[in-house]
Order: structure tokens, then sequence, then C-alpha cells
């Protein structure tokens, strides 16, 4: 396939956003996640957030779909996030990622990546780990 | 860790194909792999289990609603990814709990929450879910 990436390959980055609320909503539906935080306007101002904000586990979804289209779906093995901002509507969201190992296992060699999903702001509101399974 | 009276009660987990697809669009993915009769799942799709577990099956992390955050999260695949017509045997427990110093002079809580994915017995997926509760407001500062 590929050929084997190596210690230092960055991804083209990719950027999702502006985020609407309809989107957080249709992860709601897709995920099963129905906090009201995420889609009722009147029930986070009255927890006291200026508005409604994504799932982490949606901006994290972003992140995986990014990383799978690098370097293959099927080969994700290991997919690892920790939340670290809060994602508004309307914020634009850059996915970056570079490989920081390359090991040599009985079938191939597993890739590991370091993740990020980054707000206009330079925050980083998603970072992550991930790896795969390369035959080559 | 492999305490089996400490875990919750398991349950069946049908991999669904329409399932998987509207989750794929939800994250603005276009890839074939999740697409079609033989879709696989996308790793944060495993958290759809929970939506199938009856009464008891949710392993408890205790922490008060008011001071819970989602610190992290894990999925690992171990063998063939799962796909659509799979049926999963899902069972969860508490696997760490922890706590550290806050910066406000409390403390920070950490519970593990680990979830195994079976399918027709083994094991091929684990997702390991990290809750913190926010340190509380000191009391005698």
């Amino acid at each position: 396939m590929n050929a084997l990436p190596r210690v230092g390959d960055t991804a083209d980055e990719r950027v999702f956003g502006p985020m609407t609320t309809e989107m957080f909503v249709r992860y709601s539906g897709a995920s099963g996640d129905l906090n009201p935080m995420h889609y009722d306007r009147d029930f986070a101002e009255k927890a006291g957030y200026p508005s409604v904000f994504s799932q982490g586990m949606h901006s994290a979804a972003l992140l995986s779909t990014f990383a799978g289209d690098w370097l293959g779906a099927e080969r994700l093995r290991r997919f690892h996030v920790r939340f670290r901002d809060i994602v508004w509507p309307g914020d634009v969201l850059t996915c970056s990622g570079e490989v920081t190992d390359v090991a040599l296992t009985e079938s191939g060699h597993r890739v590991v990546v370091s993740l990020a999903l980054t707000r206009q702001t330079g925050a980083a509101a998603i970072l992550g780990t991930a790896e795969f399974d390369v035959d080559a | 860790m492999d305490d089996v009276a400490e875990r919750a009660k398991a349950y069946d987990f049908p991999i669904e194909q329409g399932a998987i697809r509207a989750f794929a669009l939800s994250m603005q993915s276009d890839n074939p792999a999740y697409f079609g009769a033989d879709a696989i799942v996308p790793p944060a799709f495993l958290i759809n289990a929970w939506r199938w577990a009856p009464e008891g099956a949710r392993a408890e992390h205790g922490i008060p609603r008011a001071r819970l955050l989602h610190g992290e999260q894990e999925f690992e695949f171990i063998g063939d990814v799962p796909r659509a017509g799979d049926v999963l045997r899902v069972q969860e427990w508490v696997s760490d709990r922890f706590e550290k110093a806050g910066k406000r002079g409390g403390t920070m809580e950490f519970v593990v929450v680990t979830t195994e994915f079976r399918n027709a017995g083994e094991i091929v997926a684990l997702m390991r879910s990290t809750f913190i509760g926010r340190e509380a407001k000191a009391t005698n500062a």
C-alpha cells in the first residue's frame, strides 16, 4: 500500500466549521448523548454558560475522522483523547497530526501519532494520540 | 481488574449499519469504511453501547453531576474492528479510582471506567473513560 510513515511526518491539516448548534444536535442524535446543555440555550444559560456548547466527544469524533482519513480507518487500533477546552458555536477547528513513533510488530509496523484539534483562538480543545497497524 | 464480582451486568449491543452511517455523518466523515453493509465502527461509536444498557449495567463512578467532568476517553481495537451485523457483549467496571491535590487546596477525584466488548467470546475492543470530580470549595480555608 502506501509507503511506511516516518517519525516527524505530518498530516495535511483539516478544518471543520464554523461549528453550529445543528452539528451538536446531529451528534446528540447519533451518539445518544441527549444532554440538553448542547442544544437548549435556555438550559445552558440557566447553568451559567453564555450559550450551548459542543459535546467533548463530538469534537473527539471529528478528530478521529481526520485521523482515519490520514492513515486508514481500518488500520486504527487505538484512539485516546484528553478534553482541554470547550468548543462553542461559531468556532473553527483545525486538526493536525504528527508521527511520533514507528515500531516493528509481528505483522508489520505500529505507527503512533499525536493529534490536536485547535480552536481559532490557538487553544487546543482536544489533544489525542492514535495508533495504526500498517502492513508495510 | 478482573474481579468479576465488581463488574456490572453484561448486555448485548447490536451493531447496525444505519447507526454507523448516522454516526459517521455526525462526525463529518465520508470515509467508505463507515458506509455500506459491511461498515466498520468508528472508535467513538462504541459509546453508543450505553443506549442499549439495561438497569444495573452501568458502572457507577459516584461523582455528583455538579462536579463531574469528562477528562479523558480511550478506545482500543483488538483483532478485527467490529462491523455492521456483529452483536457485541458489553460489560463494564470501575478499573481505577484515585485522588490528586487540586489547585484550590481541595482534592480532585478521578474514576476510570473500563468497558469491554466481546464478539463470540473474544475481546475485540476496550473503552476507558476517565471521569473527574472537580474539587469542592474549601470549607476551612
